[in-house]
């Protein structure tokens, strides 16, 4: 009954060892499966192998073995271009430093989800006004990142990720550099935006969007420690 | 959370989604990356930005000094040539015989022929002045057609004529009156001359078609050869010919000036030997397109340093953009095209600001200003050449840059 394609990702048996000696192994074969529509917490302490997962997943980096699926394709043996077009499609991404360019606009920054799909600049800014319509922005968009503040940048950015429907969300602490009344504006976001349909995988210390989740996992030295399993 | 709208070939992988970057974003994702750094980009700029102003106000003043020239060269005719006593098979001097000037003007298309004959004096501004101070100045009878077969132009008082070619009276080479302190041709002033005093009554401007006149002092042949014993043959015949015959006429002067000796005539055409020295100054070009290259290098040696650090300081933006979606390649060409782009923006205000010295260095010379346009377009192509040189390590670095590391998240 478990069709590929109703699986946002796919890990298995991903191990990723960082060369030295001895050699440092953040991931041990952790198996691991989202499928399309959850909201997932990746929660564990510091160096316990959560941003390499959310890596990994993001096809920012290759794992040392295992196999990992995005929307039902195996990126193991894609070459670094055809990974580039996975990010492109697949997958939005979210970091806990934003990450929007100083010299766009709202909009222009959430527009540049589309940058690299070869969407045309007039759809891009369409589709971008849509986006930031959805996260609450849309009096904001000819603002630069400068005029607004953290919890609007984190919104931008947010936008950004979800313009070009990708198959899942991945977030790096969103909430990480936000005090604790902005941190429950973007979470409800991100429930609001599962709610609409989104599938998102939140890397957090953050024990309230652990609640928030339907699924937490846990990760300790690598390994996942608890998996709360599918909603 | 669109999966169902994912085609799948049948029975295969889902369909590999590519990642691609229209060439019309190019340009404004460069723009963007140069804008956020106005000052610095702008200070990038100003190496290339100084070689090609160099390279272009060279090319340009040399351009115009050519294009004064011949139009110099057009106002004073193609039509004159020299008729001078050359050497002997065995190397001797030889003279050209008197009659010559006479023989010469009677060729049927020549318009005009004047002569200046040696005379052996010098000339002093006074008789107190040591001998030995000649000012390298030499004196010459003339003939009163002169000036008018030169084309040349007095700059004061009168030429030799009918009358005054028969008095102590000699009008100067404008070199010749500088060297003396000569700045009045009234009559009222005077030199020593072969050990008399001559009234100065005319002083000429320069004379482009025979520059060695102008550090002459010329007198009339009747007085010359009264007072100072000088021989009648001449040392230089200037020819002024029907312009559609000048080869014909050039081809039997020889003959004519001196029908016993011909092999020892020289026949010379001084518009020759004017755009000869046009070329040899031309010459000197090369050093200050050199400079001009060794600003150039500098300036990218500049861009690319400066480009390092942009990826090294825009390593966040590098793996934002890796995330969303960039290729290396994507990487590489933004940040190639930066570096084109501002190598390009210097070569735009060099070309700019070497077309502007052109213009004033020509306009303070009273000549037009030239800036030949292959000029401008090889200036811009260099410029970029330098630009994209210059970005090609940086684009690497960029491309290299690996996106988890750039964006801390391992």
């Amino acid at each position: 009954m478990i069709d590929d394609t109703a699986n946002a990702l796919q890990l298995t048996g991903v191990t990723k060892e960082h060369p030295g000696s001895p050699p440092v192994s953040a991931l041990r074969s952790v198996t691991v499966t989202i499928r399309t529509g959850e909201f997932v917490a990746i929660a564990g302490p510091s160096g316990s192998g959560k941003s390499t997962m959310l890596a990994i997943a993001g096809t920012l980096e290759r794992p040392t073995a295992g196999r990992v699926r995005v929307a039902g394709l195996a990126v193991d043996s894609l070459p670094d271009h055809a990974l580039s077009g996975v990010r492109a499609a697949r997958i939005g991404f979210v970091f806990q430093q934003f990450f929007l360019i100083p010299g766009l606009t709202a909009v222009e920054n959430v527009a540049t989800g589309l940058l690299y799909r070869g969407v045309p600049a007039r759809q891009r800014r369409q589709a971008a006004a849509d986006a930031l319509a959805e996260v609450g922005l849309a009096d904001r968009a000819g603002h630069r990142p400068a005029e607004l503040s953290g919890g609007e940048c984190q919104r931008v950015a947010i936008a950004r990720a979800l313009v070009g429907r990708p198959a899942v969300i991945l977030a790096d602490e969103p909430t990480g550099s936000l005090d604790s009344a902005t941190s429950a504006g973007i979470l409800g976001l991100l429930a609001e935006l599962n709610r609409r349909g989104a599938t998102i995988l939140v890397v957090t210390h953050n024990p309230e969007i652990a609640e928030a989740a339907g699924r937490v996992i846990r990760l300790r030295d690598g390994r996942i420690e608890h998996d709360s399993g599918p909603a | 959370m669109k999966g169902g709208k994912r085609r799948r070939p049948a029975g295969g992988e889902p369909r590999r989604p590519a990642s691609r970057l229209r060439p019309a974003d190019i340009g404004p994702v460069a723009v963007l990356g140069l804008a956020s750094r106005p000052v610095r980009a702008a200070l990038s700029a100003v190496g290339v930005a100084l070689g090609i102003a160099t390279m272009v106000a060279v090319l340009g003043i040399s351009s115009s000094s050519r294009a004064q020239l011949v139009a110099q060269i057009d106002a004073l005719g193609t039509n004159l040539l020299t008729v001078a006593p050359g050497r002997s098979f065995g190397g001797q001097d030889v003279t050209l015989p008197a009659q010559a000037p006479a023989m010469v003007a009677r060729i049927g298309p020549v318009l005009g022929a004047s002569a200046v004959g040696d005379v052996n004096a010098q000339v002093y501004r006074n008789n107190r002045i040591s001998p030995a101070n000649t000012n390298a100045i030499a004196v010459y009878s003339a003939g009163t057609g002169l000036l008018r077969t030169l084309q040349g132009q007095l700059a004061r008082g009168a030429f030799l004529d009918a009358a005054t070619e028969r008095y102590p009276a000699v009008v100067l080479g404008t070199d010749a009156a500088a060297a003396l302190g000569v700045d009045r041709a009234d009559g009222m002033v005077q030199v020593w001359l072969g050990n008399r005093w001559f009234s100065v009554i005319g002083i000429m401007r320069p004379l482009p078609l025979a520059p060695e006149l102008n550090r002459t002092a010329l007198i009339g042949y009747p007085v010359a050869e009264r007072l100072l014993h000088a021989s009648a043959a001449p040392v230089e015949i200037y020819v002024r010919t029907d312009p559609a015959n000048v080869d014909a006429v050039a081809t039997v002067l020889a003959a004519t000036a001196d029908p016993a000796a011909p092999q020892n005539v020289s026949v010379d055409d001084p518009i020759t030997a004017l755009t000869a020295r046009a070329d040899a100054t031309a010459a000197f070009q090369g050093l200050f397109l050199a400079l001009g290259a060794v600003a150039l290098l500098v300036g990218g040696i500049g861009i690319a340093n400066v480009m390092v650090i942009a990826v090294l300081e825009r390593r966040g933006e590098i793996g934002l953009r890796r995330a969303l979606g960039a290729r290396r390649l994507h990487m590489a060409v933004q940040f190639a095209t930066e570096a084109t782009l501002l190598a390009g923006c210097g070569g735009v205000a060099g070309a700019i600001l070497g077309g502007f010295t052109t213009t004033v260095y020509a306009s303070s010379r009273h000549w037009d200003a030239v800036v030949p346009v292959p000029v401008l377009l090889a200036a811009a192509g260099i410029a970029l050449l330098v630009g994209a040189v210059a970005g090609l390590y940086p684009a690497l670095r960029a491309a290299r840059l690996v996106p988890a590391e750039a964006l801390r998240l391992s």
